[in-house]
Formats: C-alpha cells, structure tokens, sequence
C-alpha cells in the first residue's frame, strides 16, 4: 500500500471486554511505524460494562477528526454479529465487513438470527465476510480471549487493512503484556494459515 | 505504555490517548504534586500518575473538594500543583475553588476538568463546565487533541506561574479519550519538599480583605486577557495560509471575507475534517482560551465578516461572548450558532460537516445506509459474578420491591436501575442517596433501602448519615463495601484492603450513633435476607454493610 493513502477509517464493534481498546492501540501503533498520522477514539467507565462499544481508528497522510463520518467506514470489524447492525450507520456501498460468527445474548430479549442481520446489511453492503472466530480460536488455542486479535491478523492477511501483518505482529509485540504475547502470536500465526487455506 | 511516558526522549513522537498527554506535559513542567478523585473521562490521568509514582506526590484523595484543598495547601507552599477531576468534581470541589481565585497561587496550580457531552459515562447531568469562568473567574483553556493536551498543561502552568493565579483546563471525552501521536520534550524533575511561609495577607480571605481580594482577581484577569490576545494557541487560520497572498495574516490584518468560523476544543477537528471533506476555504479563529477571551482578536476577526458560524458543543457560551462582541465591531454580523448546532449531546464531524454546508449554501450529499431494522439497546451490565448480583437476589426474596423505594447513586450500582434487575426509584449524585432517603422518609414514612458504595460512603456519604441520625429518620441504608473504587477502573479508596490500617466502615457507622449495624459477606444469603426484613420495621436508621470484594479485586 501507497504511503499516499490520504485516509483509512476503522470502526470495531464489540461488547463490553472484548478487548476492543488493545485491537485499537495495535492499529494506531502499527499504523504509525508505517509512516501515518493517526487519530484514533474509544470510551471508558460505564459505556464498557458489557455494554456495546464501538472503538474509531482513522489513519492517513493527515487525520483531523478522532470519530469516523456518517458512511465513511472503510472497514467495520464486527467482534459480535449483532452488534454489526449499529455500525450501518457508519457503512457505505463500498464498506468491508468483516465478522465475527458469535451471538452474545442480551438479557430478556431474544436474539437476532445471523441470518436476519446478514440479509438486511447486504440490502446495502456487498463486501461482507463472516468468520467463525470464536469458534476457530477455541478450537485450535482452548481459548477465546484473543478472538479479536483473530480477527484483526484476518484483516491484514486478507489486505483488508492497508498495513503490513508484520507491523500489525510488531504492534501486537509492543502492547500486549508480555506473558500474553505467545498466545497472540499463536492467534496471529492461526489467521495466517486460516487465509493460505482459503487461497488454496 | 506507562514506560512509553516516561522515556525522555526529546523529539521522539509516541502516541499517547489524551489523559496521558496530560500527565507527560505535566512531568515536562515538573510537576511536584498532584491529586485527583476518579471519575470518567478523567481517571487514566489519575491511574497513570498513581502508575509512575515517582519523583512527585500522588494521591487519590476521598473527594475533589479534599483534592482540590490537598492541592491548595501545595500550592501555598510553594509546590507545583495539578489537580484532575471530572465535571462533577468540580461541583464538589467548587466551595474550595471560588477563595482560591481570591488567594491566588503560590506553587503554580493546574486543574483538569474532563467533561462528558453526551453522557457515555456519566448519570446525573450533562454538564458544561466553561460556566464556572463567570462564577469563578478561573482561566480556562480547551485542547482539541492529544498534542495540545500536553502543550495547553506547559502553557498552563506557565500563567499560573507567572499571574499567581490556578489555571483550569477543560477536556472533553473526545479529547480526554482520544489517541494520537503526541512530539516529546525533556522531563524536568521537581523537588516535593515546599516550605508555608505565614503571609496572613495573600493566604486569609477574611472581609473586609476578600473584597480587596476580589478587586486584584479583576485586574489579574484584565493583565491575562492581554496575554490572550497575543497567545499563539488563539489563531486565525485559512487553509491557504501559506500561499504569499495571505501573509499578510500574520500582522493581524485579516482581509476582505464574507464568512467565517469560530471554535473552539474538539469541534476543530470536526470543522478541519468538513472544510476539507466540502472543499471549501473559510477563515476559522480556533480559541485556546475559553477565559479570558481574546476580545480584540476576535474583533479583528468578525469586524469584516457577514456571517459568523459559532461551532461549539452544549451551552451556547462562545456564541453569547461573540454576540457581545459584535455589537460594538459590526452590529449587522450575522451570528448562527444554536440554531443549526445541537444544544444537546456532543457534536460528531458529520453534524458539523453539513452544519457547514448548510451555512456556506454547497451541497453535501453523501451515501448513508437506510437500515429500516430495528437495532436492539444493549444495557451495560453489572459483571458476570458480580457480588452486587447477591444483593439483589437477597432483597428481591426480602421484600416486595413494589412496596419499597430503592435510591441509587454513583457507582457500578446504578446498573442496579438497568432491566433486569430495576431497583432504582431515584438516582442523583455521589453520597445523594443517603440524603435523599432521609429527606422521602421525613415526608412520607414509606419504607426505603439505599444504597451507597464503599469508595461513595467516603466520598460524600457520611455527612447524609449523621443528618439522618441527628434528625432522626430511619431509612435502612446498605452500604455495598466491594474495596475497591469499580466503575472507574479498581482505583483504591481508605476502607480498601490495600491500605495499610485501612479504615473500617462499621467503626465509622457506629461513631456516627447508628445502633442497628451489621457487616455480612452476602454470601450468607439467609442472613442477608433475614437482616433486611429485620432492619426495615426499625424506627431508626439501620444499615447493613455488604462486604464482599468486587471479582477484579478478589483476583489480585
């Protein structure tokens, strides 16, 4: 990717816990050793218990506003497949999203069938890819506290993200606590090989 | 990323989120002291200070008053002193502030006051704090980013330094809590040893003194305004500054436009991202002070101009000042403000981008997506084993919660209001559910339980218990003792059990004449159950202490 790239905007929709801030440090960090200005925004306290949070990551030649624009995402990744619909706000024709495959019920209420969230987003959204994060993470790690790592390292691998995945690596090696990183770079490894696979 | 901040790398660019920029521009000042009250968006730049810990004193002190006076007490001796909160901080903090504008400062004094348009984390009210320049004539300057964050806190402390006068800087959740790449300068390395030196006349705002006192504020402020009007961070820009035509520019002169922009903290950046998404160039005067206004520049600004857009967040305050302004300047200027910009909830770059167009007549269309779905509301929750959830199981086996009035407050307890659990009748601020309680049973007798958490219980608790026991009331309070201070990310507190000789709140309980008190790790369910049925037919106040440690504190 050209260092001419006057803006990438970034949205992550998560719940609560889902590590979205640590996803959002590795972006603006790997983003900066590639040469970018970066802004990026996220909320604490209150809004995280749980709750929905959105995280914006916006990078390019010269960035002025920390929050993305109505319709000018060019990447959403979505970290719990209902969260996803929120982030239309955000989305245009040409918006990529990447999904995970992970319903995390809300309480007293019943759940929106994936197949129902998928088919009103491609109403208006063609690039929708859906992965089965969660699921992949637990299978091959025993865990899945790094689903979101996961998904970001897919990003990269499948050039959805215009970063290098050796900046996203070196990100990941600079703000993950240090007894973590292993397992990160199992995750990033696995994400890796999951995109080879998908080539073949 | 703590020892990211600390390095002391001149000329190194690292990216920092706001709160920390704030921390690094005050290590770069040489800070001596520092004090601080959690609170969203403010906590990381008390967390990251508590983090470093080194070569300056910290505290996390019971509540912003007793910080802000921690702080003043520094400040007379001599130390160089910053103090952070969020908005409502400062409410609490404010019977300390107004005298210290009269005393003026003698270590120079910093205070962060973090606001949270929007109320992503904040119950109780929207607050706009730039109001408090009128009641306490208090300088305030706004950052917009991450990089100004820290260069606003140097600046600070430089007219502090130099007017003797506390400065306040005012951020905003998307300041506070925005990430960026912010250029390193040298940490200077105070001494935290000061000596108070009696000087009865600059320390003691007793009349007929303070009115003299009030009389050297005005003019202290009159001298800062001067300094405002030739301070570089209030700055005419044009996005074609550069090209020679405009360099006249920098002598002040501005030329012939017929619109233009005034602004101020983050709505900058929301206003750069439309003049550049609208391909238009408008000349924007970005304010770095709030108070005192540089009135001469802005005149200068709007003397030629047919219109004037006023691009700020919540109370119209900036455009009440422009309005005066132009009265004497260009009294047919055209002054749009609130009637295209929201009054309510933060402002967002899309709002001002069409806000904009509208006001410069250029079309602005843009895809959206029109999802007609309805998107379902995920409430924050309290945590998955949670020891409130035990509290709330226990009271929903005592009592009919239909027959009971439940009072809340602020803390991870006021999810206690959130479906499924709504047990929240009222909900107002720190310490209130306690004084609220007693005031309901005074007028009405019926039966309440309150509740009040440990870190709230310290914060501002204890006077609304000795007001209900002196006046005799009888509300059961249950005072839920997790040790720790949760919502605002597990900061300590003086009944935590990570201070030595840590206070014990029964003792507290009892020497503010409570005879009906009992501690029970809620555990004991049958126990908790039956104590609550027990303590509310009492005809004085009860109260139950809930202890058990929040997850996050158990897991240390």
């Amino acid at each position: 990717m050209s260092k001419k790239l006057d803006q990438f905007n970034i949205i992550i929709i998560g719940t609560g816990g889902q590590g979205l801030i640590t996803l959002l440090q590795i972006v603006a960090e790997a983003a900066l050793s590639e040469g970018y200005d970066i802004r990026t925004s996220e909320l604490h306290g209150l809004s995280q218990r749980g709750g929905s949070v959105e995280v914006h990551i916006r990078f390019g030649k010269k960035i002025y506003s920390p929050l993305v624009s109505q319709g000018k995402a060019d990447l959403i990744l979505g970290l719990e497949t209902q969260e996803c619909l929120k982030t239309a706000y955000f989305a245009n024709p040409k918006t990529i999203f990447l999904i995970n495959k992970h319903i995390i019920p809300i309480p007293l209420q019943k759940s929106i069938s994936e197949e129902k969230i998928l088919g009103n987003l491609k109403k208006f959204i063609k690039n929708i890819s859906v992965v089965s994060a969660n699921e992949i993470c637990q299978k091959e790690l025993g865990t899945t506290v790094t689903t979101g790592i996961y998904l970001l390292s897919l990003a990269s691998f499948k050039n959805l993200i215009p970063l290098k995945p050796n900046s996203i690596l070196k990100a990941i090696k600079k703000i993950v606590p240090e007894k973590y990183f292993e397992l990160n770079k199992k995750t990033f490894e696995l994400a890796k090989n999951y995109e080879k696979g998908q080539k073949k | 990323m703590i020892m990211e901040i600390l390095l002391n790398k001149p000329g190194k660019k690292i990216i920092l989120l706001g709160n920390e920029a704030i921390v690094r521009g005050a290590m770069e000042s040489g800070v001596q002291f520092v004090s601080t009250y959690p609170g969203t968006p403010a906590s990381e730049i008390g967390d990251t200070f508590y983090k470093i810990k080194n070569n300056f004193y910290f505290e996390y002190s019971t509540n912003e008053k007793v910080a802000l006076e921690a702080g003043i007490g520094a400040s007379f001796s001599g130390l160089k002193t910053l103090v952070a909160m969020k908005s409502f901080g400062l409410n609490v903090a404010l019977d300390a502030l107004l005298p210290f504008l009269y005393t003026g400062t003698k270590g120079p004094t910093v205070i962060i006051v973090a606001d949270d348009p929007s109320c992503h984390s904040s119950a109780q009210s929207e607050e706009n704090s730039r109001s408090i320049a009128y009641l306490a004539h208090i300088p305030i300057l706004e950052p917009a980013d991450p990089q100004e964050c820290k260069d606003f806190v140097k600046l600070a402390f430089q007219i502090s330094e130099k007017f003797k006068i506390p400065v306040m800087i005012r951020t905003t959740t998307r300041v506070a809590h925005q990430r960026a790449p912010v250029k390193l300068e040298k940490i200077i390395i105070g001494d935290t040893c000061g000596k108070f030196e009696k000087d009865s006349k600059r320390f003691v705002t007793l009349p007929p003194r303070v009115l003299e006192m009030k009389k050297e504020l005005l003019e202290k402020i009159e001298k800062i305004k001067a300094f405002s009007e030739n301070s570089l961070i209030n700055k005419i820009e044009n996005q074609k500054l550069e090209t020679p035509k405009q360099s006249k520019l920098a002598t002040g002169q501005v030329r012939n436009w017929k619109l233009g922009i005034i602004t101020s903290g983050v709505s900058y950046l929301y206003i750069r991202e439309a003049l550049q998404e609208l391909n238009l160039d408008l000349p924007v005067l970005k304010l770095g002070f709030f108070y005192p206004l540089p009135e001469k520049k802005t005149q200068n600004f709007i003397k030629n101009l047919k219109k004037v857009l006023i691009v700020e967040e919540l109370e119209p305050c900036l455009e009440k000042e422009v309005l005066r302004i132009a009265k004497n300047v260009n009294c047919k200027l055209q002054i749009v403000g609130k009637k295209l910009i929201p009054e309510v909830g933060e402002l967002r770059p899309e709002i001002v981008t069409s806000t904009i167009a509208k006001f410069a007549n250029k079309k602005y269309k843009f895809a959206i997506c029109n999802l007609k779905f309805p998107i379902m509301k995920r409430f924050p929750q309290l945590c998955p084993g949670c020891p409130y959830w035990l509290v709330i199981s226990a009271i929903k086996k005592a009592v009919d919660i239909n027959k009971v009035i439940f009072g809340g407050e602020i803390g991870c307890y006021m999810l206690f209001g959130n479906p499924p659990v709504n047990l929240q009748d009222y909900l107002s601020c720190m310490g209130s559910s306690v004084g609220i309680a007693h005031g309901i049973k005074k007028s009405t007798g019926q039966k309440i339980i309150s509740f009040v958490g440990d870190s709230s219980f310290f914060h501002a608790g204890i006077p609304a218990l000795i007001n209900a026991v002196f006046n005799k009331s009888n509300p059961l309070i249950i005072i839920l003792e997790n040790q720790t201070t949760a919502m605002t990310g597990h900061q300590p507190h003086p009944g935590a059990p990570i201070v030595p000789n840590g206070i014990k709140i029964e003792e507290i309980v009892r020497a503010c004449g409570v005879k009906y008190v009992k501690t029970i790790d809620q555990i004991n369910q049958v126990e908790f159950i039956n104590t609550i049925k027990e303590f509310l037919e009492k005809p004085e106040v009860s109260v139950i202490i809930a202890r058990r440690p929040c997850i996050f504190v158990a897991k240390k």
